[in-house]
C-alpha cells in the first residue's frame, strides 16, 4: 500500500512558540491514523498545514502525491476536513449548510442536494434537516460538520478532535459513524486528546509531543509500551502511605506513581480485577484504610508518563498561543 | 473559467447570505426597520423645518436620505465579513476547492440585493410621507441604479476594510468616523452652496454629493426656481458619479481579493 499523506520535517513558529518541530508523518492508504497528544502538541497545526489551511516555515508535505505547497487548489479538491469548532453556519439549516459545501465542491446543484439528504439520513439528522442549526445540540452540531467533510466523498478526510467536549453517548455515536468510513475506502487522519478514542479507530498512532513525533506505532504496540491497566488507591490516612505502596509494589508492573498531596497512588498491572481484588484483601489484612480503588485503562496522560517521564497536563502549552486560527488573527 | 467559478461561488455564498435576513433579526432591521425610521424621522423632524422656495424640503431630502442610506449600507458588507472572519465557518470555505474571491464577491453581491430591498422600503415610506417622482419613469429607474452602483463600489472599500480588522464591533466604529463627514459634508440635507468655503468645495466634489444631486434629478425633486450648482461635477452629476463608482471598483475590489487571500493564508 503506498503512502496517501506524507509529510516531512514541518516547522511552524508563532513568534516564540514552536507548534512544529521538524514533524514528520505518514499515512498508509486507506487506513486510519490518529495524532495522539495533548493541547498544544501541534496536532490541529499539523491539520492546518496538510489542509492547505497555513503554510509550514519549513518541510514539505504530499497528499494523494499532490505537493500541499506547491499546488493547495488540487489538494483541496482531494480533501474533506471537519474543524475542533464545528465549522457549519448556525443561522442555516443542517440541508443548508450541506448543500452550500456541496455546491462549492462543485457537485452541482442538483447532485449536491441529494447527496445533502443523503448524509442528514445516515448521520440522523433527517428529522432537524429543516431547523436553523443553531437550535442543534453540540452533538448533532459535530455530527453535521463531520458530514460536511463527506459531502464530496474525498478520498482524504482529516478530523481534528472529532469529539472533543462531547458527552459519551455522543462521542460513541461518533465514533461509529466514523469507522463507517474507512469501510468504505476512505483513508482518514485524525487528531485526538484522547487514548480510548484512538484504540477505538486508528490502525496506527502518532504520539505527538512539541511538534515532534515521540512514538509510532499500533495501538497494541503503544500499549505495550505502555503498560496495561492501572489499580488508582486513595487512602484515608496519609500515614498509610508507605504500607499502600509497598502492597502495590509487588503487583505493578511498571513505576509507581505517588502523590503526597492527593494521598493516591498509581499502578500499573497485568492481571486486571482479579489483581484488583487481591490487592483490596491485602489492604483489609493489614487494616490500611482506603477511600477509593478504581481499575482504569491507560490514558493520554499515562501514555505520556511512559514515554517521556512527565505528564500531559504539564506539556500543555497554552493554548491560546500555540493554536493557529482565528484567535491569532486579532494579533496582526 | 476562473472568473465563471469565481461568479458561480460567489452566487453559492451570496445565497448562503441572503437565507439569514429570514432568520437573523439583526439583519432585518437593518435592512427594512432602520431606512423607514430614516425616512420618517427625516421627513418629519426636519423636513417641515426648512422651507424651500417653490419646492418642499421633504422631497428635496429624500434624494439625500437614500444617498446616505446606502452608503451606511454599505458598512454592513464590511461588518458582514469581519464576523464571517471570526466564525469557523471560514475554516471550512478555505478547505475547499471553491474560488479564493468568492467570499468577498458573494458578500459584496448579497448586499445589493439587500439594497435594492432597502430602497423599495424606503421608496414606498417616502411615497406615503408625501414624496413623489416628478420626472419620467426611465429616469427614476436610472436614479435607483445610479444608487446601487455606487453603494456597490462603496461595499468594496467596506469589504477591505472589514477584512483588516480583528472584529464587526471595531470596523462599525471606524467606518463612522469616515463616512459620517463624508455623508454630512454634502449635499445631502443642505445645498452644498450653503456651506462655508473650505467645506462647500469638499462637498461640491464630494461624490456623494453628486449622487444625491444626481438622485434629485431624476426623480424630478428640483424645484423649478432652484439655482444652477456652480461646480463642475454638480453640473454634471450622473457622469461624475458613475466615473468614481468604476474607479472605486477598480481600486478596491483587487486589493479586498488579495486581502482575503492573504488573511486566509496567514491565519
Amino acid at each position: 500500500m503506498k503512502d496517501i499523506i506524507q509529510a516531512t520535517g514541518l516547522v511552524k513558529r508563532y513568534g516564540d512558540v514552536v507548534a512544529l518541530d521538524g514533524l514528520d508523518l505518514s499515512v498508509r492508504e486507506g487506513t486510519i491514523v490518529a495524532l495522539l497528544g495533548p493541547n498544544g502538541a501541534g496536532k490541529t497545526t499539523a491539520v492546518s498545514v496538510l489542509t492547505t489551511l497555513i503554510e509550514p516555515d519549513e518541510g514539505s508535505a504530499t497528499v494523494a502525491g499532490v505537493d500541499v505547497l506547491g499546488d493547495p487548489a488540487e489538494v483541496r479538491k482531494l480533501i474533506g476536513l471537519s474543524g475542533q469548532y464545528a465549522a457549519v453556519d448556525k443561522d442555516l439549516t443542517g440541508f443548508e449548510n450541506l448543500d452550500m459545501i456541496g455546491c462549492l465542491y462543485h457537485l452541482g446543484r442538483k447532485k449536491a442536494r441529494s447527496r445533502a439528504r443523503e448524509l442528514l439520513d445516515r448521520f440522523d439528522l433527517a428529522d432537524a434537516a429543516d431547523r436553523p442549526v443553531k437550535t442543534y445540540s453540540g452533538g448533532m452540531r459535530r455530527r453535521l460538520d463531520l458530514a460536511g467533510a463527506l459531502v464530496a466523498e474525498s478520498p482524504v478526510l482529516f478530523l481534528d478532535e472529532p469529539t472533543t467536549g462531547l458527552d459519551l453517548i455522543s462521542r460513541r455515536e461518533l465514533w461509529r459513524l466514523i469507522r463507517t468510513l474507512v469501510d468504505q475506502g476512505a483513508t482518514l487522519l485524525l487528531t485526538t486528546q484522547y487514548l480510548e478514542e484512538a484504540d477505538r479507530l486508528a490502525d496506527d498512532v502518532l504520539v505527538i509531543d512539541k511538534g515532534k513525533t515521540i512514538a509510532h506505532g499500533t495501538v497494541d504496540e503503544l500499549k505495550d509500551m505502555v503498560g496495561g491497566e492501572r489499580i488508582g488507591i486513595k487512602v484515608t490516612d496519609r500515614d498509610d502511605l508507605p504500607a499502600v505502596n509497598e502492597i502495590l509494589g509487588r503487583v505493578a508492573v511498571g513505576e509507581l506513581q505517588r502523590e503526597e498531596r492527593s494521598r493516591t497512588v498509581v499502578a500499573p498491572v497485568s492481571g486486571g480485577a482479579r489483581e484488583l481484588a487481591a490487592v483490596l484483601q491485602a489492604f483489609e489484612d493489614h487494616q490500611l484504610r482506603i477511600s477509593e480503588a478504581v481499575l482504569r485503562r491507560p490514558t493520554l496522560d499515562d501514555v505520556f508518563l511512559a514515554l517521556t517521564g512527565a505528564s500531559a497536563e504539564s506539556r500543555e502549552q497554552t493554548p491560546e498561543s500555540a493554536k493557529p486560527g482565528r484567535r491569532g488573527r486579532g494579533s496582526r | 473559467m476562473n472568473l465563471l467559478s469565481a461568479l458561480g461561488d460567489g452566487l453559492v455564498i451570496a445565497r448562503r447570505n441572503l437565507i439569514k435576513l429570514k432568520r437573523v433579526p439583526d439583519v432585518l432591521v437593518f435592512v427594512l426597520l432602520s431606512p423607514i425610521m430614516f425616512v420618517l424621522l427625516f421627513a418629519y423632524v426636519f423636513g417641515s423645518a426648512i422651507d424651500i422656495p417653490g419646492g418642499s424640503y421633504r422631497e428635496f431630502l429624500m434624494g439625500g436620505i437614500f444617498g446616505q442610506t446606502v452608503v451606511f449600507g454599505a458598512t454592513f458588507t464590511g461588518a458582514g465579513l469581519a464576523e464571517d472572519m471570526q466564525k469557523g465557518i471560514i475554516d471550512r470555505f478555505r478547505s475547499l476547492p471553491m474560488s479564493r474571491a468568492a467570499v468577498v464577491l458573494g458578500r459584496t453581491a448579497s448586499d445589493v440585493i439587500y439594497n435594492i430591498i432597502t430602497l423599495t422600503v424606503m421608496a414606498i415610506t417616502g411615497l406615503i410621507v408625501g414624496w413623489r417622482i416628478r420626472g419620467s419613469l426611465l429616469d427614476a429607474l436610472a436614479g435607483f441604479l445610479l444608487l446601487l452602483l455606487f453603494a456597490y463600489s462603496v461595499s468594496w472599500i467596506m469589504a477591505l476594510l472589514g477584512l483588516s480588522v480583528p472584529s464587526p464591533e471595531v470596523l462599525n466604529n471606524a467606518s463612522f468616523i469616515v463616512i459620517f463627514p463624508m455623508t454630512f459634508i454634502a449635499n445631502t440635507f443642505v445645498p452644498a452652496e450653503s456651506l462655508p468655503a473650505v467645506l462647500r468645495v469638499f462637498a461640491e466634489w464630494n461624490p456623494i454629493s453628486s449622487l444625491v444631486q444626481a438622485v434629485r434629478e431624476l426623480f424630478g425633486n428640483i424645484p423649478p426656481g432652484a439655482p444652477e450648482p456652480a461646480s463642475w461635477p454638480l453640473q454634471n452629476p450622473v457622469i461624475y458619479t458613475v466615473f468614481w463608482s468604476c474607479l472605486i471598483i477598480a481600486v478596491f475590489a483587487p486589493l479586498a481579493v488579495r486581502r482575503y487571500v492573504r488573511v486566509a493564508k496567514k491565519s
